[in-house]
């Protein structure tokens, strides 16, 4: 048993809310991502969940068991930060065993479990070094092997991949996901990049100003975001929002096409040449629109372009609440069908 | 220097001839680095010498001679240091030394810590807790002096009126050779620790919450991770302070002066101290410069200790 609930968990420093009334429930081996552009509380609620910061409303609870009030120790979690928190006098076997050592395991299992995990991480040949004689993305592994060798049920991530440069961050991102589902542990995995969050999570909570914003798979997310800020924040590049009298059109540039007779002209302003696709940055009504087109487009920029969608891929919104309308629609209809 | 050595050897001189600049022209541009370095060097150069490198030479060379009434030097080879071993007074002040350090560093050092760590922490008032601990060190050291003379005033002083509390007679710190070297080497303590806490300070501002908060999620206890990990990462600072307070300790000078001149019957003489009597109360140079080099051996040891065995044994950044 190790999933972990937050219920209507608050945080304030002085008159700021960091986290403002946050539930969430990240189910037993599976990996929930908390998303947010900086200073939206995701590192925060990590925090709260691993003991480092103590909530000011609200309770926790890992695996059914309370730990509001509980130490980082007691709640018998593991984490990796985002600075890794390696300790640089240490060599990287001491560092891999240190919880160990602390709980006092004998020297026969401590030995037995760092080779296995040493092994998992890829580390075996680097025990002795320090972590300053490490790349980073070797410090990286240590972070995850002291991560990993308490086999504590939950393991909590702090941008871990954010020191990382591009190519390593696409590798890392697959290992860990890879690990977590190998051990079956539940990973709370906290990031502002929303490519990690698509490609590993099982569940993406995307927070803005200490609120949940949306809480949902990355599929929902992608496809029926509930607020314009979701819109804006999943996919790259993101959702086109225009704006139209009281409403704000969603539309993806992937299900933008060129047509020579479509329904709208548009001004290119530059494009950007992917190989596989290129992204077309045109404007609409002196309202930046962005298209995706398949392979090396021809187009230049100063051209106008004609272009269309399909009404079904539309997204509406509000354009003062930013909420989705179709819901709105929606929950009238069923509220009318109830009566 | 390397610089200039270079198109002389064969190897280089086959690389310059290869190379487009004629081999003449490569020599003089190498010897006009050398010209530059040096230039460059000079003004330090200059000062090192002057006075830190002449002086030693000289002091070491005048522990050798003894000068005349008539100012005429006599070269005496090492009379003056077989006079110094057989001078009871200069054994005393070594071994004085030797009690005031062990009595002063480990304290001072011991105690700047938990100083550190305690105003390192989130509190009200810390900046005044920092300053107020940081006080010794601005005041002057002739104040310093002053004051603590006033506490261990026979009678009427902070300490006998304490003692007069509890019916006790009064007591005359500083006059008795059993009192006299504790009463230094508290009043030295509380001079150092807060000097020495700025810098426990720093470097504990220096290290990662990280660090503490990976070793609480691990379940250490606050003493486990100070144990293995504060103090260990705190360790270049350690050894900085403690050189500075061994340092310190052979240096202190102006305090005896104020408060006892070395007594009662040099129970608290030291070693600069018994330097600074014999050079100006004595007018004795040449045995004072005996003298000094035993303090410049000493210091120098402390040094090679440090670069030699330490350095390379402690964890730095």
């Amino acid at each position: 048993m190790s999933a972990i609930t937050l219920s209507h968990v608050s945080k304030c420093w002085g008159a700021m809310r960091a986290v403002d009334n946050v539930s969430l429930t990240a189910d037993e081996g599976s990996l929930l991502v908390l998303l947010g552009p900086s200073g939206c509380g995701k590192s925060t609620t990590l925090r709260l969940i691993a003991g480092l910061e103590e909530a000011d409303a609200g309770t926790i609870t890992i695996g059914g068991v309370d730990v509001t009030h509980l130490t980082p120790a007691q709640r018998k979690i593991s984490m990796v930060f985002q600075s890794y928190a390696l300790f640089p006098h240490l060599s990287v076997a001491e560092n891999i065993v240190f919880g160990l050592r602390v709980r006092r395991v004998s020297r026969a299992e401590r030995d037995e479990r760092l080779r296995r995990v040493a092994d998992i991480v890829g580390l075996s040949h680097l025990l002795e070094r320090k972590p300053s004689q490490l790349s980073g993305g070797q410090r990286q592994r240590v972070a995850l092997g002291r991560a990993i060798i308490a086999e504590a049920r939950v393991c909590l991530m702090d941008e871990p991949l954010s020191n990382l440069d591009a190519k390593l961050r696409h590798e890392m991102r697959t290992e860990i996901r890879a690990l977590q589902q190998r051990l079956g542990m539940t990973m709370v995995y906290v990031t502002h990049d929303q490519t990690e969050a698509m490609t590993m999570a099982d569940r993406v909570v995307l927070m803005r100003d200490g609120r949940i914003e949306q809480n949902g798979s990355p599929e929902e997310l992608y496809n029926r975001p509930a607020t314009a800020f979701t819109a804006r924040f999943i996919g790259t590049p993101p959702m086109n929002l225009v704006r139209q009298n009281d409403r704000l059109i969603g539309i993806r540039p992937e299900h933008i096409r060129l047509v020579p007779g479509g329904d709208h002209v548009v001004r290119v302003k530059a494009v950007e040449h992917l190989g596989a696709d290129s992204i077309v940055l045109c404007e609409i009504d002196d309202q930046p629109i962005s298209v995706r087109l398949d392979g090396f487009s021809k187009v230049q920029p100063g051209e106008d372009i004609r272009i269309a969608w399909d009404a079904d891929h539309e997204h509406r919104f509000d354009s003062t609440t930013e909420a989705r309308l179709e819901n709105i629609v929606n929950e009238s209809r069923l509220a009318a069908s109830d009566r | 220097m390397a610089a200039l050595r270079h198109p002389t050897t064969p190897g280089m001189s086959d690389l310059a001839a290869s190379s487009p600049i004629p081999e003449r022209r490569a020599g003089s541009q190498a010897w006009w680095n050398a010209v530059n370095a040096w230039l460059l060097l000079l003004p330090a150069a200059v000062l090192l010498i002057t006075f830190t490198h002449y002086p030693i030479l000289a002091t070491i060379r005048h522990s050798l001679f003894i000068t005349r009434r008539n100012g005429t030097e006599v070269f005496v080879g090492l009379d003056s240091y077989q006079a110094m071993a057989a001078d009871p007074i200069f054994w005393k002040a070594l071994v004085n030394n030797f009690w005031f350090a062990l009595g002063t560093i480990p304290a001072s050092i011991a105690l700047a810590l938990v100083m550190a760590i305690w105003v390192n922490r989130n509190m009200r008032g810390r900046s005044f807790l920092r300053l107020a601990y940081f006080t010794p060190t601005v005041l002057p050291m002739i104040a310093v002096a002053n004051i603590w003379l006033f506490f261990y005033t026979p009678d009427y002083g902070l300490l006998d009126q304490l003692r007069g509390l509890f019916g006790l007679a009064g007591w005359n710190w500083l006059g008795e050779p059993s009192t006299v070297m504790g009463c230094l080497i508290v009043m030295v303590i509380w001079k150092e620790a807060g000097f020495f806490m700025i810098f426990y300070l720093a470097a504990l501002q220096q290290l990662s919450p990280d660090l503490d908060e990976a070793a609480s999620i691990e379940g250490a206890s606050r003493w486990y991770t100070f144990r293995r990990i504060t103090f260990p990462l705190l360790m270049p600072t350690t050894l900085f302070v403690a050189i500075n307070a061994v340092i310190n300790s052979f240096k202190l000078v102006d305090h005896l002066v104020i408060m006892t001149k070395g007594g009662p019957n040099n129970a608290s003489t030291l070693l600069l101290y018994y330097i600074y009597e014999v050079a100006f109360t004595f007018q004795d140079s040449s045995y004072a410069a005996t003298l000094t080099v035993v303090l410049l051996v000493l210091l120098s040891a402390v040094a090679l200790v440090k670069f030699g065995y330490l350095d390379r044994r402690i964890h730095y950044q």
